[in-house]
């Protein structure tokens, strides 16, 4: 760290300096905070609106009291209603892509049998997940419903049937989403929106508002150099970063059960890097702009990209080749691998070791344009 | 010999098509006040950048307390207290608080006591918790005074110190101006007061970007071969109106109820105001500084357009 040697006195200056400023600034501290809660409550409101009467098709490939328990118990869920009969496997296809179903549980020949021997037969559940905010919990209730059925129907001697893990396995085959996008993965995704929408826009007004204050130039006639500028003025948003985080985090595991598998240091360590590559990138920004307007529109042209191409919005493989390679570049495609992954998956550090890598290149690229691009001079 | 602080030759700063400085040539001694004279636009803050290493000259070299302006600005910022034009020092933070970050980027030692005495030493004890920003004009300056003098510089360089402040709190500025430089300290300081312009161990003009004149103030206004009547009396208001534009008649100007005209060619001013003899009293002054300092500016004015 030569580079640095006998920097820290300044760079805590500065730090100083943009804390109390951030304090002082009651009303951006405020937005800041506000928006992780406004964007879950959103979208808490959109899942937890928990939907229901959802049209579904059923094929049933033999009629047996079992098959017609099970599909009643479906209807008798209320997420599912079953309003009409498919035909076969393409007549299932042509109504989930007209939308006329979003469900269709086809219940293959020979089921009752096999689950009277006790093979655990499978059931299958093709479900249009193109939305899956709607399709979600009604998935998620499919394997308590046929359990809960079956505990009613398999009684006397086929009780012994009712054993762990379930008597039928029901296969869920999301359609049109096939990473399966559900509330699980949305909810860490947002994390990754948050914290880019907030810190980036936030550091991106760092020189230029000294600019436009008229602080510059003293700024300037003072012996602090550019990366000790950077470095005190990106350091106090960690902060801001950290309790978005702390608040997200909370939200997942209590209010939307989102499942947390992996080690949390890996989680956290992939937050730190994110988040400091969303706060170099913001610091170029202010470095590049003139005004704080042009800083906020460039916030807003990388923010697009991020939400669309990262796969938060839309499943990474399905997106054309340009798009992804688009999407590579960008900080928040590689943090959704990694917090979805960890939180998700379980997956540990080794795994996913490529996405920090990508993640520290992206802040050693644009930590160096800031330098470069750093006013020494008012020229 | 005497220490030279400022040793810059020929400057020249262009903003696209315009020259705004040309060719500056300062020398200027350890321990002296002088003051940086010229016309809004003429180039002196731009100059004062140069010497500073906040912008980099088109032209020319030159040294500032022995660092080379060009390539050791980083040197000259640590020993050289700078005040910009218009306060610039952060209005969101309270005054201690801008001393306080003043110190710890200059990394002074004992920096509790430091800011401590800056605070008392400018009477700003009292408003160390008020916000930069709230704190009216004269009040702003004394912060920004403490604050460029924080590190001790062995430069100061003041531009429009005084702008906007009552006169004594001027009064109060220049007192604490001369202190320091009885301590060793050189001061560069651009204003447009005459007054303190005559308060200065030497004056530098600038019009347009070209150095005009330079000297202490007898010099300059005995070197400028201006010859100025005062006129006094009943009648002279209605005179002012006449006298312009006759040949001779340079300057025409009020000095409270007198009136001062003023002319490089002593016989054709003579002979201008002959012609009004009996309106007015009449009496050969010594030209004021500011008489001077408005007289060479027109000069230079017609000099460089004839140039161009
Ligand atoms: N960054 C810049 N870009 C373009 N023109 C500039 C720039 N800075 C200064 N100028 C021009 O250069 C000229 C000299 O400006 P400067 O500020 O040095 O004058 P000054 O003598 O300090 O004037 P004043 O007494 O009004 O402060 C002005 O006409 C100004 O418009
Ligand atoms: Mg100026």
């Amino acid at each position: 760290m030569i580079p640095l040697a006998g920097s820290g006195p300044r760079i805590l200056a500065i730090l100083i300096k943009e804390a109390i400023q951030m304090r002082r600034d009651r009303l951006t501290l405020a937005m800041m905070m506000v928006i992780p809660i406004v964007q879950l409550i959103l979208f808490g409101f959109a899942i937890n609106s928990d939907p229901k009467h959802l049209p579904t098709a059923v094929y049933t490939e033999e009629n047996t009291p079992v098959v017609r328990a099970l599909v009643q118990s479906f209807i008798n869920s209320g997420y599912y209603d079953v309003t009409m009969r498919s035909g076969g496997p393409e007549d299932s296809s042509r109504r989930l892509a007209t939308r006329e179903a979003s469900f269709v549980i086809h219940i293959p020949a020979g089921f009752t049998r096999r689950l009277i021997r006790g093979e655990r037969p499978q059931m299958l559940i093709e479900a249009d997940a193109s939305d899956p905010a709607a399709s979600s919990i009604a998935i998620g209730r499919a394997q308590a419903i046929v359990d809960h059925a079956l505990s009613h129907e398999l009684k006397g001697p086929l009780s012994r049937q009712r054993q762990q893990p379930g008597p039928v396995q029901v296969v869920i085959q999301p359609r049109y989403n096939p990473e399966g996008i559900t509330q699980y993965n949305i909810v860490p995704g947002l994390l990754g929106v948050i914290l880019t929408m907030t810190l980036v826009i936030i550091t991106s007004m760092a020189m230029t508002r000294e600019n436009e204050r008229g602080n510059m130039e003293n700024l300037l006639a003072m012996p602090a150099r550019p990366l000790e500028v950077m470095i005190g003025k990106i350091a106090p948003y960690l902060l801001m970063g950290a309790t978005q985080t702390l608040i997200v985090l909370l939200a997942a595991r209590f209010i939307f059960n989102v499942p947390f598998r992996g080690p949390l240091w890996t989680l956290l360590l992939g937050v730190l890097t994110f988040i400091i590559a969303n706060l170099s990138l913001g610091f170029t920004f202010s470095t590049i702009a003139k005004t704080q307007l042009q800083a906020m529109q460039m916030t807003f042209f990388f923010f697009l990209p991020s939400i669309l191409l990262s796969g938060f919005m839309f499943p990474f493989r399905g997106m054309p080749n340009w798009a992804q390679y688009i999407g590579e570049v960008l900080p928040l495609t590689h943090f959704l691998r990694i917090v979805r992954g960890v939180m998700l998956k379980g997956v540990g550090i080794g795994d996913i070791a490529i996405e920090f890598q990508a993640l520290l290149i992206f802040i050693m690229v644009v930590g160096t344009i800031a330098i470069l691009r750093y006013r020494r001079t008012l020229d | 010999m005497t220490e030279i602080v400022i040793d810059v030759r020929g400057l020249v700063k262009r903003f696209g098509e315009r020259t705004v400085v040309n060719g500056v040539n300062i020398r200027m001694p350890k321990g002296q006040v002088w003051g940086f004279l010229g016309p809004n636009g003429s180039g002196k803050t731009t100059t004062l950048r140069m010497i500073t290493g906040l912008l980099k000259p088109n032209a020319g070299e030159g040294a500032c307390l022995g660092h080379d302006i060009l390539r050791e600005s980083a040197a000259i910022k640590r020993a050289t207290g700078y005040m910009t034009q218009g306060f610039s020092f952060w209005s969101d933070l309270t005054v201690r608080e801008n001393l306080d970050f003043v110190a710890r980027v200059y990394q002074l030692p004992n920096r509790r006591q430091v800011v401590d005495e800056a605070l008392l030493k400018l009477g700003l004890a009292q408003r160390q918790k008020q916000l930069a920003g709230s704190l009216s004009g004269g009040w702003k300056q004394r912060l920004a005074l403490a604050a460029v003098t924080l590190h001790r510089p062995q430069l100061l360089l003041l531009d429009e110190p005084t702008a906007g402040v009552d006169p004594q709190a001027r009064r109060d500025f220049w007192d604490e101006i001369h202190r320091l430089s009885g301590t060793g300290l050189t001061v560069l300081v651009t204003t447009h007061y005459m007054d303190e312009a005559e308060r200065c161990d030497r004056i530098v003009c600038i019009a347009q970007g070209n150095l005009i004149t330079e000297g202490n103030v007898a010099d300059v206004i005995a070197h400028s071969g201006l010859t100025t009547f005062s006129a006094s009396g009943a009648g002279v208001r209605r005179l002012a109106p006449s006298l312009k534009g006759k040949p001779g008649v340079e300057h025409v100007a009020f000095f409270g109820s007198a009136l001062h005209v003023s002319g490089t060619d002593s016989e054709a001013l003579r002979t201008a105001i002959s012609s009004f003899k009996q309106d007015a009293d009449w009496e050969e002054i010594a030209p004021s500084l500011e008489d001077t300092f408005i007289a060479l500016m027109a000069r230079a004015g017609v000099d460089l357009r004839q140039q161009s």
